[in-house]
């Protein structure tokens, strides 16, 4: 039998526990979603996408210092989040849900279809913008730019958090989520906390999506298997739970690291998926989900 | 409070000619009638005569086909329901709609939601107006509406594992929080046991003269329908066939003809149609 190194295994789990916190950031965007409006949003890959692509173009193309570079592609990116809430979403209020679900699937082939167009298909380094002084924790080592997403992810989670729980508007959507007619007669303007959750939901990608193409450059294809891995996390988690898209982030980033590392990178998808098949065994709705969600 | 009642003022809700359709089926038609501030008004008729459509055309659910909704001597016709609400329309509904998942507490703080102002910046450093206007706002909360419903050893409980009769409460209790100036609500004691019903009569007369909000409710109970209200609106087929004091409604012939049936449901309508052609007339 093989001995087992320790110290490695403690590496690759914390490497791992460091991108599941970014999987547990895309989650939380598609949870915020899925919670106010009920729309399975498919194409959440293809926000982080745009996100990464808007800020090489802000801070590459047209050289703007990073600090603006940033905040501007997350704000278009929300811009971008109001604009497919209010011409593709809202339309469809009162439809059924699949509906929505259907045009999701459209919009990820739009969007697709749109970077390939105004930038290209290849691969592209993001500009660095991170410390590369290397991270030791105790004998372990971990990248810079996986350790520092990881702490941005923690950053904007908690900031999201408390949104969600301070703030008139995090309260509405609160609301709405549990809700929608007793939200819209106590007051609350219902398809307003629609935009918001969309705006909301595509800024958080787009932070994810800086993140994520940092550490691994971007292309119009990557992020939608970056997406794939986050929509077995919403479902591992619960589709409509905060906490399930933590936890599962942070547990399927384990998970990969672990199996890509003692099986092989092609093992990664393989545990991943596995992983969501056992879930959806023994509980359909996820970890945390709400028992009454649809199965998809 | 009663001499306020005598004088004769502008109604705080003035509702004319609603018509109302869904398809081919009229819920509503040519309904109105007032309800006089400080007063108790109730609607009754039997099952499907198109109480809760009224309801729900009053606080902005439905849009009516025709005829107009005065409150407060504004035109509210074409108001969203969001504004309805923060203007002083509070409701409970029929099927009892609060948020699942939250406490007893934070559903009735959300009945506050519209009246806050905390912004983004105040909530995430959750420092000055955000943590002064919740403190405020909960001590009112217990203060007030929590203890004046006798709801207090529940307050943290989640809803969901609530008897019946307590959610009814809670969610008046959510319908108080909205300082609303008229309270809707919806089937405030169906299917409570004779107690629950007690209590709530007691709590529905209580709002009316301790905190002067007016009422108007749905209600299927005729004997505390009889016992609270000022005015009482009969409702068949979607129209109004009668109303006036609880007394007088009680008399009406076409009434007990709703309500213990003609046998015949074509005679009924017949003579529903022929009571509104000679009201027109008239």
């Amino acid at each position: 039998m093989m001995a087992m190194d320790w110290g490695y295994l403690f590496e690759v789990s914390l490497t791992g526990i460091a991108s599941g916190g970014l999987y547990a950031l895309a989650a939380l965007a598609f949870v915020l979603v899925f919670k106010a409006t009920r729309v399975v949003n498919l194409a959440i890959g293809e926000f982080l996408m745009a996100g990464a692509f808007l800020f090489m173009t802000f801070a590459a193309m047209w050289s703007m210092p990073l600090w603006v570079a940033i905040p501007a592609a997350v704000l278009a990116c929300g811009l971008l989040g109001a604009v497919i809430e209010r011409s593709m979403i809202r339309p469809l209020i009162g439809e059924p849900e699949f509906s929505a679900f259907m045009v999701t699937i459209g919009l990820s082939s739009i969007l697709v279809g749109l970077a390939e167009l105004i930038w290209d298909p290849e691969q592209h380094r993001l500009p660095d913008f991170m410390p590369t002084q290397p991270i030791m924790v105790g004998e372990a080592f971990l990248s810079p730019k996986v350790f520092w997403g990881a702490m941005t992810a923690v950053v904007f989670i908690a900031a999201a958090l408390l949104l969600f729980r301070f703030w008139r508007g995090g309260v509405a959507l609160r609301a709405t989520a549990s809700d929608q007619g007793a939200a819209y007669a106590m007051g609350i303007n219902v398809p307003r906390v629609f935009s918001l959750a969309w705006v909301g939901s595509a800024m958080l990608a787009a932070v994810s999506g800086i993140i994520v193409g940092s550490i691994g450059g971007v292309s119009s294809t990557s992020m939608g298997v970056f997406g794939i891995s986050v929509l077995v996390v919403v479902i591992v988690g619960g589709l409509d739970s905060v906490l399930g898209a933590l936890v599962a982030g942070l547990l399927i980033g384990l998970i990969e690291a672990l199996a890509s590392t003692y099986l092989g990178g092609e093992y990664k998808l393989v545990a991943t998926f596995l992983v969501l098949v056992v879930i959806l065994l023994v509980r359909p709705y996820g970890l945390f989900g709400t028992r009454e969600i649809e199965r998809l | 409070m009663t001499a306020n009642r005598t004088e004769p003022t502008t109604p705080l809700l003035q509702i004319r000619g609603i018509n109302l359709s869904f398809g081919g089926i009229r819920a509503l038609t040519d309904v109105g009638f007032d309800v006089q501030a400080g007063s108790i008004t109730a609607v009754i008729g039997p099952n499907g005569a198109g109480k809760t459509s009224l309801f729900n055309t009053l606080s902005g659910f439905y849009r009516p086909d025709s005829g107009s909704v005065q409150f407060k001597g504004q035109d509210i016709t074409r108001t969203p329901a969001p504004r309805r609400a923060r203007m002083g329309l509070g409701r409970s509904f029929q099927n009892i709609a609060l948020f699942r998942g939250l406490t007893v507490l934070d559903n009735i703080k959300l009945g506050r939601h519209a009246h806050l102002k905390t912004h983004v910046l105040d909530a995430l450093l959750y420092l000055g107006r955000a943590r002064r206007e919740e403190a405020a706002l909960r001590r009112d909360i217990e203060e007030n509406i929590i203890d004046f419903l006798e709801i207090d050893h529940i307050r943290h409980a989640p809803v969901s594992a609530l008897p019946y009769g307590l959610q009814k409460r809670v969610e008046m209790a959510r319908a108080l929080a909205m300082q609303p100036s008229v309270l809707m609500l919806d089937e405030p004691v169906a299917g409570m046991n004779r107690e629950e019903t007690e209590d709530m009569a007691r709590f529905i007369l209580d709002v009316r003269s301790e905190w002067g909000v007016t009422v108007l409710m749905v209600e299927h109970d005729m004997g505390m329908v009889m016992d609270l209200s000022d005015h009482v609106v009969v409702l068949n087929f979607g129209q109004v066939i009668a109303q006036g004091t609880p007394q007088s409604v009680q008399n009406d012939p076409e009434v007990s003809r709703a309500y213990l049936g003609s046998g015949d449901v074509r005679e009924l309508r017949a003579r529903l149609q022929a009571a509104a052609t000679v009201r027109r007339a008239a």
